[in-house]
């Protein structure tokens, strides 16, 4: 049985054959890994958006929960007379900071935005949120693996989200 | 055709600052328009930033910031003269991208 196989078969057919293979097995694994990287690094957190408590948003985004801390820094308006444009910053003086992201707990989507910082980028970012009326502003820090925490009131005199 | 995409980006030192704003109407979905319908969402759903081939600062959105977005943050590594390229895509698969220079 084997001979027969073998028999018709040069050694040159049957090593270009598994170069073949080789080659398209590699590339195979290589497209896999590139694809792989690219949606852990871009993908849209579209589950984390549609959550509607901050807790359910932090466990979408980062499947843990995060600790208060002083080490964050989020500066936002006490009053904020318009709150379609309400600026917020954050910044934390942690090291290895890899994400950022600013929940209004009031908001009809808790998650506003969430930011990716890579390494040499600045823990630090500002913006503007809309709010549809007085709640609680709160900055998660994602610092090496751990989350970080720091929630401020931010009253809201017209709301920025209904009609 | 201008580009919806204004940005500043400063060298100093090691450190880039980077200020980028964006033209768009960042519809909630919550909001009716003058005959009481609902205005479908429509926003920004991530703005990328890349520096030499590599993103540096990526941001994800929802339909809570405001409309004609505004972001601000900084990295290092960058120089006078180098490009800057900054692209966004939208819920409905809208999308712009910007090259510009460090100053």
């Amino acid at each position: 049985m084997n001979g027969s196989i073998w028999s018709g078969v040069t050694r040159r057919a049957v090593l270009q054959g598994l170069g073949t293979v080789a080659v398209v097995g590699l590339a195979g694994i290589r497209f896999d890994l590139t694809e792989a990287f690219a949606a852990v690094n871009d993908k849209y957190p579209e589950d984390a958006f549609k959550a509607k408590s901050e807790a359910d948003a932090i466990k979408s985004l980062y499947g843990k929960t995060a600790e208060k801390s002083d080490k964050v820094k989020l500066d936002a308006p006490e009053i904020a007379e318009n709150g379609a444009v309400v600026p917020i910053a954050v910044s934390a003086s942690l090291p290895d900071v890899t994400s950022i992201a600013i929940l209004v707990t009031e908001n009809p989507n808790t998650l506003a935005a969430a930011y990716r910082i890579l390494p040499g980028t600045a823990p630090s970012v500002s913006n503007r949120l809309k709010m549809a009326k007085t709640s609680n502003v709160i900055a998660v820090v994602e610092a090496g693996g751990k989350l970080y925490s720091a929630t401020k009131e931010v009253k809201v005199t017209v709301g920025g989200c209904g009609g | 055709m201008a580009s919806t995409i204004r940005v500043r980006a400063t060298a100093s030192g090691d450190t880039t600052e980077v200020q980028a704003l964006i033209q768009h109407p960042m519809d909630s979905g919550f909001v009716k328009n003058a005959k009481g319908e609902l205005i479908p969402p429509h926003f920004i759903q991530q703005v990328v930033i890349e520096h030499g081939g590599k993103p540096v600062f990526i941001a994800d959105w929802g339909p809570a910031v405001s409309k004609d977005p505004y972001l601000k943050f900084a990295f290092k590594g960058g120089k006078k003269g180098d490009d800057l390229k900054i692209s966004w895509t939208d819920n409905k698969g809208a999308s712009d991208t910007l090259t510009a220079k460090i100053q």
